[in-house]
């Protein structure tokens, strides 16, 4: 079965680490991929590291964006102008929202469905 | 006013030395208000830059324009990465196909770049953004009679009006009415980029 893929994104990598081990503790059939961090790994984004977690995420059902705080959203809007997909960036907080994705995708909906429901629970 | 594929490069090898010139000084705007790390990462991304723009032949502007935007993309890794990556990139597809640029095109340039940077970051004038710089010195070109010392002194005017600003966009946002008092960090960058400009202009005649 195909889920609606989840792209974390955050300024610190290890704020998207931790946060999929959250998820993955729970939702382990959806996939769901990590863009935290500068190319150097220090803090900030990086647009190559977001195209990439969407190409993984993406098994054709769609994937949906959680950033952390602006700047992310900006490159994670470059980003989805770049590559190829239907790919939406969810304004919900990024553990919560993300959270409600995983589940709503876990249970086979579609992208539209899954953002609908984070949207309505934020 | 005309510009070669030679001073486009120049251009951005003198924002280049702007920039590692003022670094610390770019930092130490964006450590009250920000996360302190604008000259660090400008720096990085304009140092790749230079780096690049030295590697190839380039035989249009538009591709030395969208190789910096690539770059800066790339390698700034703060919020000036997309607004600067957006804005190089919107000049380029202005001026695709061009060896030459006049000064009408080179101000329409201009302006999709300032409209590119507005909608990317949603930000409009006054909120205390390098769209304060932008929007100046696009207005200036419209005007007409560009020289490059007026071109300094507008950019240096509306940083320096950033200074009584509060934010309310960008991390500066967080800070509210305690963003009062500080130059914008992307306006004082911004400004280089403009100085930079102007040298190029000077130098031609």
């Amino acid at each position: 079965m195909e889920y609606v893929g989840i792209v974390l994104i955050s300024h610190s990598s290890k704020i998207v680490e931790g946060l999929k081990e959250l998820i993955q503790q729970v939702i382990t059939d959806v996939p769901i991929e990590i863009a935290g961090g500068t190319d150097q790994n220090e803090i900030g984004t990086s647009i190559e590291k977001i195209i990439s977690a969407i190409d993984a995420a993406d098994q054709g059902k769609g994937v949906t964006v959680f950033y952390d705080l602006g700047s992310a959203k900006m490159n994670a809007e470059m980003a989805i102008e770049m590559v190829d997909g239907n790919v939406r960036v969810v304004e919900a907080p990024l553990i919560e929202g993300a959270y409600v994705a995983a589940v709503e995708s876990n249970m086979g909906k579609n992208l539209t469905e899954v953002c609908e429901a984070v949207e309505k629970e934020f | 006013m005309e510009f070669n594929v030679a001073d486009m490069i120049e251009w951005f090898n003198k924002a280049n030395e702007k920039i590692q010139e003022n670094k610390a000084y770019l930092t130490s705007l964006d450590q009250p208000i920000g996360d302190g790390d604008h000259g660090i990462n400008m720096a990085r991304g304009f140092q790749e830059v230079a780096g690049k723009l030295s590697e190839n032949d380039y035989t249009d502007i538009s591709a030395i324009l969208k190789e910096v935007a690539m770059t800066l993309l790339a390698k700034v890794g703060g919020a000036s990465g997309p607004l600067y990556g957006t804005v190089f990139l919107k000049m380029s597809m202005t001026l695709k196909g061009r060896d030459v640029v006049d000064g009408t095109a080179f101000t329409k340039g201009l302006e999709d770049a300032l409209a590119g940077v507005k909608q990317r970051g949603k930000a409009e004038t006054g909120e205390k953004t390098l769209v304060d710089v932008w929007q100046a010195v696009v207005e200036y070109f419209q005007a007409g009679n560009i020289t490059a010392d007026g071109l300094v002194e507008v950019a240096a005017r509306a940083k320096e009006r950033t200074k009584d600003m509060v934010a309310t966009k960008g991390r500066a946002a967080y800070f509210k009415e305690k963003s009062k008092g500080h130059i914008d960090p992307g306006s004082a960058s911004s400004y280089l980029v403009f100085e930079a400009l102007a040298d190029v202009m000077k130098e031609k005649h």
